[in-house]
């Protein structure tokens, strides 16, 4: 038996539990985890504000698909990372949050900074830990990254009073984790397998609705495989860019609000929606009553609660869609022994036909204002497409998952769920230091940007050296647009131009390399300029077109049927 | 309206409680009652939970997703023992208290406070039997009214079984 701290003991069970990066910000709470910290291998990035530390363990769980770790300190440290927390459940990232608190005789007296963090918590992570025994420190990180890193995945947060971590206990390995109210299902119910294939076996015009659970299950190449055999076409929602290549014939893009002509409109014209790791979110489905009106529905997802939410499918399958898809694979392999599937080819011709004659458009003058697909295009030709891109909300996310052009999984990173502006710095300060080999580009606008752009510091201290592209429309873009189209072009509080810093300067102030272009001109040979550097972080900012709007469009809670292609539609 | 009765098994642990009880407001299911206590098994209690009748499954399955909760049963009104205590304290001189105090014997409840102007009882029964004697003694004047909550569990099946065999 070895003597040590609860703070000592706190850092082992990191280690303990594989924890190579740890992303936080000290204060006094938290200080006694501080100590033993020094001497642990654990890389520790110190961020410039916790909810950037919050946002770099998701960007690097998003890279890497393994638990990041935020530390903090209590009060005020806590409560900046309610938004990585809230970010995290909503995009289902495995995160583990270890945030100090005052001592336990304190608390509940209002003491300096003391923040009632689990009951802040509570309904923004699948679980808290409030750790009232020193003892217990190792059982309570144990099962966080148990709980973070199986099911459906999600941020866990583990408060310990400072005096626990002050105190002194004996070192044990942690007991195995006894969670009895906790036994996710990783198998579908095979009668449910059977009913789902009796479906495909008689649908005409299918379509694979795909969400971000195939990521998150590592089942990109069972789908691959299923989609094939299928011959079904397949759309990839915001959370789920990546997991079917953009460039595969049966590949339509993404649905939803700003989704393509040809996804949206396959899933209203459907006869069955096989429906995997996804939960019918509004920005897929527009008015739920009005979405896909003819289509049967197999749902597979690991989080019962999911299934039948919003909308009731035929067939419920409750599973891990990894294992899922193999046993729909083996199925159907077993069924058409004796059986065909229908001919696709006409469900096909008319995907086809849309694709061709509705694709993603925008215009670019030569001598015009730079419009920002052009750039993410740009982009897309300089990199090769090689490489993660990291965004953050708003347009410039919309237009980035629109015109990039995805071939794997874990290469698209952003704020799908909650829509956190900020998310793009920070998350791609932690993708990179969980992946350093690779090309790590955040696509950033200026109003999401200015909400976290202090952690620019923390990649040049911590030799992290990200891309940021910053597409400057001089204002809250997506904002702005909705009141051009609902609001009679009346500009409330949505133009940012008037107070911009010189983001050059700024970038070269923090120690990076910074420049600025405004003519579709320079844009490729800047970008080629800032792939070529390497030795530090780069922040390349584009003057774009204010005017420029994300199309197609479907308005909030309206029918999918009435997809927009420009302003004349709606 | 309708409304579903909710057995809850729970583990003992810091702020179960408040994990069900927030958890259905945040999501807009609204409790009518929630009782609990702890039961033989040790480290464990049970919440009856009542719910208005909207989306009974999501709340079954978002209860399910609290890492606390052990076991969620629905429990059908025609087959479940439901009991509720009330104490309930009416105006009552003594020149009415004879009559208020054969009322309260109907339907077994107990006295038990007698003041100069007041009579307590206690009743523990359905909770149907509850609203009855309440609309008869209500009559002479609530005074005051606490109710415990309601509390249920299934009938035992293979009794019931026997019996109708028979």
């Amino acid at each position: 038996m070895t003597k040590m701290t609860g703070a000592a003991a706190l850092i082992k069970s990191l280690e303990h539990e594989g924890v190579e990066v740890a992303f936080g910000v000290p204060g006094g709470a938290i200080l006694p985890a501080y100590d033993p910290l020094l001497d642990s291998p654990i890389r520790h990035i110190l961020a410039r504000h916790e909810q950037g530390a919050g946002h770099m363990a998701e960007g690097y769980a998003h890279a890497t698909g393994r638990v990041g770790v935020v530390i903090v300190t209590s009060g005020p440290g806590a409560t900046n990372i309610m938004t990585p927390l809230q970010d995290a459940l909503m995009d289902s990232v495995p995160m583990v949050a270890i945030t100090g608190q005052v001592a336990l005789a304190s608390m509940g007296n209002d003491a300096f900074q003391e923040a009632p963090t689990t009951g802040m918590a509570m309904h923004c992570t699948k679980h808290t830990f409030l750790v009232t025994d020193a003892n217990e420190i190792c059982e309570a990180v144990h099962q966080a990254f148990h709980l973070a890193s199986t099911g459906r995945k999600g941020p866990v947060l583990v408060d310990i009073p400072k005096d626990l971590l002050a105190a002194e206990i004996e070192w044990h390995e942690p007991e195995p984790v006894d969670l009895p109210g906790y036994k996710p299902s990783r198998t579908g119910h095979s009668r449910q397998i059977e009913r789902a294939i009796d479906l495909i076996m008689e649908a005409r015009q299918p379509v694979l609705y795909v969400g971000g659970g195939i990521i998150a299950a590592g089942a990109s190449e069972e789908l691959l495989r299923f989609a094939e055999a299928l011959d079904v076409p397949v759309t990839t929602t915001l959370m789920a860019r990546g997991a079917f290549p953009d460039a595969h014939r049966l590949a339509m893009g993404m649905p939803g609000m700003h989704g393509t002509y040809t996804a949206v409109t396959a899933m209203q014209e459907s006869d069955l929606l096989i429906a995997l790791g996804t939960r019918f979110d509004d920005r897929v489905t527009g008015n739920p009553a009005t979405f896909a009106p003819g289509a049967k529905v197999i749902h597979v997802d690991i989080d019962p609660a999911e299934i039948g939410k919003v909308r009731n499918p035929e067939v419920p399958i409750v599973g891990d869609v990894k294992v899922v898809l193999e046993q729909l694979g083996s199925a159907l392999e077993a069924r058409l022994v004796d059986d065909s599937l229908p001919d696709r080819s006409p469900w096909l011709e008319t995907i086809a036909g849309w694709q061709a004659k509705y694709p993603l458009h925008y215009d670019q003058e030569p001598d015009g204002p730079v419009k920002a697909q052009y750039v993410i295009e740009q982009l897309l030709e300089a990199t090769d497409g090689d490489g993660i891109v990291v965004s953050g909300v708003g347009q410039h996310q919309m237009w980035a998952s629109q015109f990039w052009s995805f071939s794997k999984p874990r290469t698209w990173i952003n704020s799908g769920g909650l829509g956190t502006m900020g998310f793009a710095v920070p998350a791609a300060i932690g993708a990179k230091v969980g992946m350093p080999d690779e090309l790590v580009v955040a696509v950033d606008g200026d109003g999401s940007f200015q909400m976290t752009f202090q952690e620019m510091v923390t990649a040049a201290a911590e030799d992290v050296p990200i891309k940021v592209v910053l597409i400057n429309n001089g204002g809250h873009g997506m904002v702005r647009q909705w009141q051009t189209l609902f609001y009679d072009r009346r500009y409330s509080a949505t133009d940012l131009s008037g107070g911009s810093p010189n983001y050059a300067a700024l970038a070269e102030a923090c120690g990076w390399v910074g420049m600025m272009v405004d003519t579709p001109a320079d844009v490729g040979p800047a970008l080629r300029k800032m792939l070529a550097t390497d030795d530090r972080p780069v922040l390349l900012e584009v003057r774009t077109d204010p005017d420029e709007m994300v199309w197609p469009m479907v308005p909030a809670g309206g029918s999918c049927s009435d997809i927009a292609l420009g302003p004349e539609d709606l | 309206m309708m409304h579903h009765t909710l057995s809850v098994t729970v583990q003992d642990k810091p702020g179960v409680l408040a994990r069900v009880a927030s958890m259905c407001s945040l999501r807009g299911f609204n409790i009518r009652s929630l009782a609990v206590g702890p039961i033989h098994q040790p480290g464990l209690s049970k919440i009856t939970l009542v719910v208005d009748d909207v989306a009974v499954e999501q709340v079954t399955k978002q209860l399910h997703k609290l890492v606390n909760v052990l076991k969620v049963s629905e429990l059908d009104p025609n087959d479940s023992l439901e009991r509720e205590v009330m104490l309930v304290r009416v105006s009552a001189d003594p020149g009415s208290r004879r009559e208020v105090r054969d009322t309260a014997e109907v339907f077994g409840a107990t006295t038990i406070d007698v003041g100069a102007k007041s009579v307590t009882f206690e009743l523990c029964d359905h909770p149907q039997r509850l609203s009855d004697f309440l609309a008869l003694i209500g009559h002479y004047g609530v005074v005051d009214l606490v109710k415990s909550g309601r509390i249920a569990m299934a009938r035992d099946a293979k009794a019931r079984t026997k019996a109708g065999e028979q």
